[in-house]
């Protein structure tokens, strides 16, 4: 793309070549795409963005690819919330929701993978794959699908139904592994030397994939009229969209599309049954130590984050926070959001819910910030985690029986 | 003799060998004798202020050392030290 200037190595700045690298080759550390900042501030404003697509491709200038029509299922511009009823009920002010479920495989996985494979097609790759915990893998089947790519998809064999389902219909090669996420992500960086002509978006396209997720933070400083939050609260697995989310908003104020410097706190929520990162937090760790994960929380059930001490410098620098919160709170955390505000999310985004609930209680989160919580994937991929719901009542088809099973409460 | 395992990206520093011998009793003892006897391996393991790289883990009878004593984390004969660059990968 016009606008990158080289992938540059996060840990010892040694610079690559914009190609498919994603480690740098002396010290390991993760590469990061570099842009020329002052050509991409004058080629870019408020007005030009609004007159592109209701897509992440809005904002092409500051991502690592062109649209590539090919691949496009019309990835991102999801629905920024204003969530007052859940504010009230969590003692909060200004409390909105970024409805990311609302995409076209129904997480915020599809924002990465159309970045990933435009990208990929413009390295010449034919075949896309990947490592996942379930969401990921629905989004680069169904791209795949689109763009007429072959794929393989590797997630661990304890996947809800729904996840699996919606990896497999859209054709081979869905595999699945006999492990943990951290297994299927070793065997795939393995896979990914084997098999250097497959692009797999996490792991050799990781360094174009993870910029996509900026994308939450351009959407919604613009939603918000061109204006940063005080205060964001994200789901955290590997750390990489807490991180690229805080990027976004610097990037903003780096190209002249916020006013200002923008100070935003960052806070990461994560599930206690796979809680490195928040744990190293709680520790004040430098390092992040492994974990077996056992959590409902399957689609941030990381035991091994490859952008935890990222994430955690990203919230000590910010004055943001990490929690962890039980398998019970995010059940509840998911039937509060729906209950509230009408939105059905999968258990990363009632993690984030109970995340915010529990931040809100101990002070952390105030009532004086303009807050934004994340909510990045559908209920309905994980309906095995919220337990037995059921009809109201079940009743003859009379007014009799209805009358006789619900009490009305003056609802005429 | 404490016995260092050396992954496939660093071998060109040790001459092709998986395996190298060498002598020390603490984890940092047994790098720097290594970086004695193949040059090179400081600058790759190291940063400029002397601090293990934070994607390279480096673990003694399959322990990270980080969680260990770190640099001074004892090494004992015949035990194996193994350099392991950190996996790059992950969902969200």
């Amino acid at each position: 793309m016009a606008f990158i200037e080289a992938l540059t190595c996060r840990e010892c700045a040694r610079a690559y070549p914009a190609e498919a690298l994603h480690v740098c080759d002396y010290c390991f550390g993760p590469l990061e795409v570099s842009y020329d900042y002052d050509a991409i501030a004058a080629h870019t404003t408020r007005e030009s963005i609004a007159a592109g697509p209701r897509s992440i491709w809005r904002y092409a200038n500051l991502l690592p690819a062109t649209n590539d029509g090919a691949v496009d299922l019309g990835a991102g511009f999801t629905p920024l919330l204003r969530a007052d009823r859940l504010a009230a009920q969590l003692g909060l002010g200004e409390l909105w929701i970024k409805n990311d479920t609302l995409n076209p495989t129904g997480s915020f996985k599809d924002r990465v993978v159309a970045v990933a494979l435009a990208r990929a097609r413009e390295l010449g790759f034919k075949v896309a794959a990947c490592a996942s915990t379930g969401n990921l893998a629905n989004s680069v089947a169904a791209h795949a699908a689109r763009a007429g790519m072959k794929h393989y998809v590797f997630i661990p064999a304890n996947l809800e139904r729904g996840k699996v389902l919606m990896s497999a219909v859209y054709g081979h090669n869905l595999i699945a592994v006999e492990g943990s996420y951290d297994d299927v992500n070793r065997l795939c960086a393995e896979l990914a030397s084997e098999h250097p002509s497959w692009a797999f978006v996490n792991v050799n396209l990781r360094t174009y994939y993870a910029e996509g997720s900026k994308t939450l933070a351009f959407e919604t400083a613009e939603q918000l009229g061109w204006e940063a939050p005080d205060h964001v609260v994200v789901p955290v697995g590997s750390g990489s969209q807490l991180t690229k989310i805080a990027k976004g908003f610097r990037e903003l104020a780096r190209v002249g599309l916020l006013d200002g410097d923008p100070q935003v706190r960052v806070s990461g929520a994560q599930a206690l049954g796979c809680s490195p990162i928040a744990q190293a937090f709680a520790d004040g760790s430098d390092y992040v130590r492994p974990v077996k994960p056992d959590t409902i929380a399957k689609s941030i059930a990381i035991g091994n984050p490859a952008d935890g001490i990222y994430a955690l410098d990203e919230v000590r620098s910010s004055g943001g926070a990490f929690a962890a919160v039980t398998e019970g709170e995010i059940v509840e955390g998911i039937r509060l959001l729906a209950r509230t505000e009408g939105v059905f999310t999968e258990t990363a985004g009632g993690t984030t819910i109970a995340t915010l609930a529990k931040l809100a209680a101990d002070g952390v989160v105030g009532r004086d910030e303009r807050v934004v919580a994340y909510v990045t994937g559908h209920g309905l991929k994980t309906i095995e985690a919220i337990g037995d719901l059921g009809p109201t009542a079940t009743i003859a088809p009379t007014l009799e029986a209805f009358e006789d099973a619900v009490d009305l409460e003056g609802d005429d | 003799m404490p016995k260092v395992r050396i992954p496939t990206q660093l071998r060109e520093l040790s001459g092709g060998q998986a395996e190298v011998m060498v002598e020390g009793s603490t984890v940092a003892d047994v790098l720097t004798a290594l970086d004695a006897a193949h040059p090179g391996f400081r600058g790759r393991l190291f940063d400029d202020a002397g601090k293990l790289r934070r994607f390279v883990n480096v673990f003694v009878a399959d322990e990270d050392v980080r969680f260990l004593d770190g640099l001074d984390t004892k090494v004992a004969d015949g035990q194996t030290v193994s350099i392991v660059p950190a996996v790059a990968g992950g969902c969200t």
